[in-house]
């Protein structure tokens, strides 16, 4: 069986698959025991699953878990806590931008990459940058709010 | 239960063979969590409801534990009831347990569904307070050698008013149970002192929820649990032919698992299962049995009727019709439509000897509990089904069918199996809501009063009885057959003064796909038609539409939703369409409409303004404005971010969503087949909540739905005079309906 070495969440991790194909979301739910990041559509098309790879949103439902090893992953565990939260889950909580929370994972790692990459958006640019990320209980202008919040922290 | 008819087993299941951890993260392996806290010390207690200690412990250390049937769907009735009972109690609500939908553990308070949450499961819990209030007090007279009219109760301890220490509620109670009745005319709080009830208090769950910490049913596990995928026919009904085992040969330790027409996949590596559920050849038998969903509307019209029943039959709408000033009449039509969970549905079953225990997302924990024990022959008193978070399910999505599934499979493999649905399968199988077809037609006078108002509408007929379980079905399990959708025939006659209106129902015996309820059910459709048409009558008498729906209206508390909400919109007194409507490539106009959910609950009026691009047919909400009064406000952030959810919810419904099939089978079964609404549309939502303190609480899960499609429609009508009369409204069929204008 092949091993993967990677970097979760700031710490070095070595992983075996019988499937260097098998998805990373796999990996670091079921091996890793990392919930955060979810099973929304296997097909890269409601962002659920998304986790930062070397700082960057990425889907890890189509992400092979080859494809992650040598690499930096970070989870929502990875960003903080209810005690230590960083600003972005912060910024969620405060506008209570979550209503059953199944999408959150996916807007607050988007939100990182975004803010990583453009720290001071404006509320178009946001909702462009969100266009891959679905919110099935409507709480799309909530989202829109935290990130928004999080840009001015 | 029988013996499975057809069990493969290519090698021996081990569990964590198909995947090593060779050095683990901090905890490391999947958190083990008690499904929910402090369960196992409290089996055995009270569930009557009748009996306060089937509602509330409390605990030596003054801590209490709510129990209740009713879920938290993301919904905030976790922090809501709290906020009932710390209200009663005068405890700190942090002090305070929530223990729900847990089958062994909380009583049966019905469902969560219909928006009962707040107006019976925390009503209910809120009365057994009181009770306990009292029950507490007495407790404290005999201890203290008071009389009670002399003690207060605050900060979880009761005082002597003329000063002096206090008894601590734990102290009083003892750790005993209260062994009390709930007293229906227990005193409850002055709403004029409420303290903590309309407070917006943060929800517990979602630091949790936003730090990845949250333990949803889709990351829970027990010991020695398999991983199982279901290989769905290619038709509902289709038989299985033949299984060619050797196709997942490569894929380690899977076990293919028959019975009958059900077929699973079953491994230790989650991974493996869903490879081998997708590579597993199978054969099946043809059927092509559907109407397809292109031609949907006059497969309605000529279904065949189980019965016409007059929902509402006030005068003689026939006779008065004729000698009206103009008549007008309009047909309305609203597709099928999925729940379309954004996580599909799990389940985790554990089926021993001794009994079996099902984790579930289903709104409905006793109901399922009754279902799967009489469909699978189990003891009702030997099954527990305990809820946990799943993704939003806005009524029964494939919650329900994915606990037969995971149960018939723990059954047959004899350990415990947790199923999860794929994306496919939660768009292609989950129970749909119902399409709803509407014949309108009215009379109104020389002032567009209305005279005569007749709704005709065709609606799949309820069947008493569980739905049937796909598992069940395949298996060759008898079951029962029944067909419901919630209370669809609400909300289908004008709010407003009309001296004869008759609705009609034509029941339908059956639709083409499997039904249950789906927010507001019956309720949108019906407003839509409605209010779109109330729309049409004032245009048609050449009035606007808010001053024409206030003139028809008395109920105070009607007039007061629709004037604040002209208010926050700008409300520019003039009929429609917009005079510019139809000049120039990006046409804009704003439209209303106004709900009494389900004629008797929550008061919405609802307003909005839109962009219709004229080469495109794109249609964009830019600005929603809603005013709502649900009664008493218990919590009024919790309560907006349902009314905005209900709103952009809604809006999808509206804009993107139809269930497309073919002759054999549901097609749109991913995001791309089954667009929803997108963040680049998501419109400014203001919300304006009218507090009612001395009023009772109406829920608020639903109502604000209710109005959102006619008020989209009548602003698109009002922007390019164009009038839409079929859901969704996608940009081929606004852009179709403009070219025809």
């Amino acid at each position: 069986m092949a091993r993967y070495s990677m970097k979760v969440n700031g710490r070095a991790v070595d992983v075996e698959s019988w499937d260097p194909g098998q998805p990373l979301l796999y990996v670091l739910r079921n091996s890793l025991g990392l919930h955060g990041p979810k099973f929304g559509c296997g097909l890269s098309q409601c962002g659920a699953c998304t986790v930062l790879l070397d700082g960057k949103a990425v889907r890890s439902c189509v992400t092979p878990v080859r494809q992650a090893a040598n690499h930096a992953v970070t989870t929502l565990e990875g960003l903080g806590t209810p005690e230590k939260p960083d600003p972005v889950q912060a910024a969620f909580i405060a506008e209570q931008a979550a209503q059953c929370g199944y999408c959150t994972n996916g807007m607050i790692m988007t939100a990182r990459s975004l803010l990583n990459q453009t720290p001071q958006p404006s509320l178009e640019q946001v909702k462009q940058g969100f266009a891959g990320n679905l919110c099935r209980c409507g709480t799309h202008t909530r989202i829109l709010a935290a990130v928004m919040r999080a840009a001015k922290a | 239960m029988t013996a499975p008819t057809s069990i493969s087993r290519r090698s021996l299941l081990q569990q964590g063979s198909a995947l090593v951890v060779s050095f683990a993260l901090g905890a490391g392996l999947p958190r083990r969590v008690a499904a929910q806290a402090g369960a196992a010390a409290d089996l055995g207690k009270p569930l009557d409801p009748r009996q306060v200690d089937s509602f509330l412990a409390i605990h030596p250390d003054g801590s209490i534990t709510v129990y209740t049937s009713k879920v938290d769907v993301g919904t905030g009735l976790r922090i809501a009831v709290r906020q009932m009972v710390a209200e009663e109690l005068d405890v700190p609500v942090d002090r305070i347990a929530f223990v729900e939908g847990d089958t062994a553990l909380t009583p049966d308070q019905g469902g969560t569904g219909g928006s009962t949450g707040i107006p019976r499961g925390g009503v209910e819990i809120r009365q057994a307070a009181a009770t306990v209030r009292q029950a507490l007090l007495k407790l404290a007279a005999e201890r203290l050698q008071r009389p009670a009219d002399q003690l207060t109760i605050a900060a979880s301890a009761v005082w002597p008013v003329s000063g002096g220490s206090g008894i601590p509620f734990g102290t009083l109670v003892g750790g005993r149970r209260l062994s009390l009745e709930v007293n229906p005319k227990a005193p409850l709080q002055d709403p004029a002192r409420y303290a903590v009830v309309g407070k917006p208090l943060a929800r517990p769950d979602v630091p949790g929820k936003c730090t990845g910490q949250h333990v949803y049913l889709q990351d829970f596990s027990v010991p020695g649990m398999l991983h199982a995928r279901v290989v769905r026919p290619p038709a509902a009904g289709a038989k299985l032919l033949s299984v060619d085992e050797s196709s997942v040969a490569s894929i380690p330790d899977v076990r293919v698992v028959r019975r009958q027409d059900f077929l699973a996949v079953v491994a230790a590596d989650e991974w493996a299962a869903v490879r081998a559920a997708r590579e597993l050849k199978a054969s099946w038998s043809d059927v092509q049995t559907l109407p397809g969903s292109e031609n949907l509307e006059s497969h309605l019209r000529s279904s065949a009727v189980e019965r016409d029943e007059a929902i509402v039959n006030r005068g003689d709408p026939a006779a008065a019709m004729p000698g009206s000033a103009r008549q007008l009449k309009a047909t309305y039509y609203w597709p099928f439509q999925s729940h379309a969970s954004l996580g599909p549905s799990c389940s985790i079953a554990d089926v021993r000897s001794e009994g079996a225990t099902v984790w579930s997302s289903s709104q409905g924990s006793h109901g399922l509990r009754n279902t799967l024990a009489r469909t699978f022959g189990i003891p009702q008193d030997q099954l527990r089904v305990i809820y946990l978070d799943g993704a939003g399910s806005y009524g029964t999505n494939g919650a329900d069918d994915v606990a037969a599934d995971a149960l018939l499979l723990s059954q047959t493999v004899g350990r415990p199996v947790r199923v999860q649905w794929m994306r496919g399968d939660e768009h292609g199988w989950d129970p749909k809501g119902p399409p709803q077809l509407l014949d309108l037609r009215a009379g109104i006078d020389g002032d567009g009063r209305i005279v005569a108002w007749e709704t005709e509408m065709w609606l799949p007929v309820t069947v008493p009885g569980t739905r049937p379980l796909l598992a069940a079905d395949a298996a060759g399990v008898t079951q029962p057959r029944g067909q419901n959708a919630g209370l669809l025939s609400q909300n289908a006659d004008p709010p407003y003064a009309a001296p004869h209106v008759r609705v009609v129902s034509h029941w339908l015996k059956e639709v083409p796909l499997r039904l249950s309820n789906l927010r507001a059910p019956g309720k949108i459709a019906n407003a839509f038609a409605v209010e779109s048409f109330i729309d049409e009558l004032a245009a048609a008498a050449g009035l606007d539409p808010l001053a024409y729906r206030m003139r028809g209206l008395s109920d105070p508390r009607a007039l007061d939703v629709l004037k604040r909400v002209g208010a926050m919109i700008d409300w520019q007194a003039r009929p429609s369409p917009n005079p510019q409507a139809l000049q120039g490539a990006l046409l804009t106009g704003r439209g209303l409409a106004y709900v009494r959910y389900k004629q008797s609950e929550n008061y919405v009026a609802m307003a909005m303004e839109v962009e219709v691009e004229r080469t495109t047919g794109e249609t964009r909400v830019r600005r929603v404005a809603c005013a709502h009064d649900c009664g008493l406000v218990i919590n009024p952030d919790s309560l907006r971010n349902q009314i905005e959810g209900n709103i952009l919810q809604t809006l999808s419904r509206t804009l993107h969503e139809e269930v497309k099939f073919d002759r054999a089978r549901v097609t749109s079964v991913d995001w791309a087949g089954y667009p929803i609404l997108r963040f680049p549309e998501a419109p400014a939502v203001q919300v304006a909540l009218l507090d009612r303190p001395a009023l009772a609480p109406y829920g608020a899960g639903e109502a604000a739905a209710a109005p959102v499609a006619a008020a989209l429609g009548n602003a698109v009508f009002d922007a390019t005079g164009v009038r839409l009369r079929t859901v969704p409204f996608t940009a081929e069929r606004v852009k179709a309906a403009l070219a025809r204008a």
